[in-house]
């Protein structure tokens, strides 16, 4: 029973950034109508976001201490990040939350990513095949993902949690298991939280506001709502835009799980559009619940129980479900009727 | 181009076209290509691409999936190798089988859906492929290390041949197959390939499979089964793709998992429709500028940049090594990206599209409705290729 906890919270938060993504690419496919491979490429530029403010943040002055000698009897030198020489303590925490913090640059950087890269290019292949689309972003993401490398190597980068959430909680005490045996890191239960909300807002505001009443009206009938003097395409650029913050957000939050690296972009793609497939092409619903259902399915299938009845059981899970459920019922497993079909 | 070539009979294209893959060391002296590593290169992603524009420049499905058959092609011959005999044509013979048998398994379930349902599917398949081949299937496949040639391989049939110290070379009864004449067999082997897809493109099959691409629905309604159609087309780009990944291991007997990953399947992709989808020649096209750039490109230092820019002024030529150096050397990716994307933007059709606008401009035939339906601008444009919109 605790194992089965243990697995099924493992599995959310694999999970819950596969439906962040999932979510911003079935937005993307259903108002533009456009298949969008660079989207883990913009998962990573979130990412990168954190990695970059954190750079900055822990910038450094270097000043030489006469007082005291190094084992070479050179002055020794003293680094401080400038952020803590200025603002004394409230640097450190500063630097401490780095990865929150970066959250206020990545949704301006992102949404401002997402409308040139829509305005730029995306805009110009409405009306071509789906297969020009495919190739047009997966050449963007290889562009997007080598710039990258190019700035931060090929390395991952690690970041820290804040020391807060640091740790592990004993949730299994919560749930009248006994102790140390469900042990679930902080950050984890943060970003479960995170990403929680995030997909919250992003449901209450396509169903609250009149701007998402006016994007669910254009994605059922997009001429309907042109015809109706709705300046339509502005919208869906800012539906764009607001797609790729959804998936910068899941990257700045993912980072202290998963150390950023050029193709983590890459490696979500092709899950997260396994997810998209499982769940439905244009179900924001069926994105969601296929990707938390899939990353749990995923964190069951390593479990060693499980591999040693199928061995390599856990490196195929996904794919295996994506087939059979493709089989079995073609529009996924919330599928609107009519879409991508021909 | 297009149309000197469609309007020529089989027997002077193959003509010319043996004349050229067979002079290629001589022609490709003076650009610095001609050396047997890359010539069999050339040769090896060539048959790919071709095996891949059987499938997807004539049904228009597109395969995200298509390496996992040079892999399992791979892995065929350097199990033949290991076990039978260091000739090659066992090999050959049992990776163009054993990928044939996989696309068919493998085929026969994707086809059941289209479009990009279709890519995902394939998809899904080589990430199974791909994952199985690292973990579980190890003792088939030697997991990440690659399966190699051992001096105590049986090697069965070889075993009435003299003893031999150390790992002994794949040859094609007793001529060794590396250097020139490695080139020269794939250059035989790639003849024969594209004489099969010349036959294939010019038979009342492949005008079906352009049925299928034009408009699917009209064909299935007339009361045609298109389905053992395409999954024949998949079969056999899948058995292009086998032969292609055995002659890799011929080249050089080592096979490793990465080769099924799906950026190389993406690769044969981009190669495709870089030359030009659903064209002859394309494909080879687009395998020649690639696999070319790719090796000048990523061979290019910071130093040899200062040195092919050493006849400007100083300034300029810092200007110029600063803005080209992250597109080359390591950046050679960037590069890719960035020409792919400029073609799928503005060359839908390819390079070979480009040379048909270029050659009808100097006809002075640009604006006049000459192309035909058979040109791609066209062709994109049916109402069956728009998909859900």
């Amino acid at each position: 029973m605790d194992a089965f906890v243990l697995q099924i919270l493992n599995g959310l938060d694999k999970g819950s950034a596969y439906a962040l993504i999932a979510l911003g690419l079935t937005l993307v496919f259903g108002t533009l109508g456009v298949v969008n491979f660079a989207h883990g490429a913009l998962f990573m530029l979130g990412a990168f976001c954190a990695v970059s403010v954190q750079k900055i943040l822990t910038l450094e002055q270097v000043v030489l201490d006469p007082d005291q000698l190094t084992a070479w009897g050179t002055p020794m030198e003293i680094r401080t990040p400038y952020i803590e020489a200025w603002l004394g303590d409230y640097g450190a925490v500063l630097i401490d939350y780095s990865v929150p913090f970066s959250i206020l640059f990545a949704i301006p950087f992102m949404l401002l990513i997402g409308i040139a890269m829509e305005r730029g290019l995306i805009r110009h292949f409405y009306k071509r095949p789906h297969a020009d689309q495919i190739l047009v972003t997966f050449g963007l993401a290889i562009v997007v993902q080598e710039i990258v490398k190019a700035q931060f190597g090929a390395n991952p980068i690690p970041q820290p949690a804040p020391d807060v959430v640091a740790g592990s909680a004993d949730i299994g005490l919560l749930l009248g298991f006994a102790e140390g045996m469900v042990v679930y890191p902080w950050w984890r239960i943060v970003f479960l939280f995170f990403s929680a909300s995030i997909l919250a807002s992003v449901f209450a505001f396509l169903r609250f506001t009149t701007f998402g009443m006016v994007v669910r009206a254009g994605m059922a009938d997009r001429e309907t709502v042109g015809l109706l003097g709705i300046d339509i395409d502005r919208r869906f650029t800012i539906v764009f835009g607001l797609a790729a913050v959804v998936a910068g957000l899941a990257g700045v939050m993912y980072t202290p799980i998963l150390s950023p690296d050029y193709h983590m972009g890459m490696d979500f793609l092709v899950l997260s559009f396994v997810v998209v497939v499982v769940g439905g092409m244009g179900s924001l619903e069926g994105a969601v619940a296929a990707g938390l259902l899939l990353g749990i399915l995923q964190s069951f299938a390593s479990m060693n129980e499980i591999k040693s009845i199928l061995p390599g059981i856990d490196q195929i899970i996904i794919y295996l479900i994506a087939v059979v459920v493709l089989l079995v019922r073609p529009r996924g497993l919330l599928g609107r009727e009519g879409v991508m079909e021909d | 181009m297009k149309k000197i070539i469609a309007t020529q009979s089989n027997l002077s294209v193959m003509l010319i076209f043996i004349a050229v893959v067979l002079s290629a060391p001589l022609w490709l002296t003076p650009i610095g290509a001609n050396y047997p590593d890359l010539l069999q290169k050339f040769a090896i992603f060539g048959i790919f691409a071709i095996g891949f524009n059987i499938l997807f420049g004539l049904t228009g499905y597109l395969s995200f999936g298509h390496a996992v058959f040079l892999g399992i092609g791979s892995y065929a011959a350097v199990w033949s190798f290991k076990l039978l005999t260091m000739n090659v044509v066992p090999a050959i013979i049992f990776g163009i089988v054993l990928s044939g048998l996989f696309a068919a398994v493998i085929g026969f379930i994707s086809l059941r859906r289209s479009g990009i349902y279709f890519s995902i599917l394939t998809l899904a398949f080589a990430q199974m492929s791909y994952n199985l081949a690292y973990s579980v299937l190890t003792p088939i496949t030697n997991g990440e290390t690659g399966l190699q040639l051992r001096i105590h391989d049986p090697r069965v049939l070889d075993a009435a041949a003299a003893e031999q110290s150390g790992i002994p070379s794949t040859t094609l009864f007793g001529l060794s197959m590396s250097g020139y004449s490695g080139f020269y067999f794939c250059a035989v082997v790639l003849i024969l390939a594209f004489y099969v897809s010349l036959k294939i493109f010019r038979s009342p099959f492949g005008l079906k499979l352009q049925a299928i691409k034009s408009n699917q629905t009209r064909m299935k309604y007339t009361g045609f089964n298109t389905r053992p159609y395409l999954l024949t087309a998949f079969i056999i780009s899948g058995m292009y793709a086998g032969l292609a990944g055995a002659l890799m291991a011929v080249t050089d007997p080592l096979a490793g998992a990465e080769r099924m990953q799906w950026t190389a399947s993406g690769e044969v992709v981009l190669m495709t429709i870089l030359g030009g989808a659903g064209t002859l020649i394309g494909p080879l096209l687009g395998v020649g500028i690639i696999k070319y750039f790719e090796n000048i490109f990523s061979a290019l230092n910071e130093d040899a940049l200062h040195t092919i820019f050493n006849f400007l002024p100083e300034f300029l030529e810092n200007f110029l090594v600063l803005i080209t150096h992250p597109f080359v050397g390591e950046g050679w990716h960037l590069t890719l990206g960035a020409l792919f994307m400029i073609i799928v933007i503005f060359l839908p059709g390819g390079v070979m599209e480009g040379i048909n606008r270029v050659s009808n401009f100097v006809k002075g035939k640009y604006f006049s409705d000459d192309s035909g339906p058979d040109s791609k601008a066209e062709s994109r444009l049916q109402p069956g290729d728009a998909g859900g919109e």
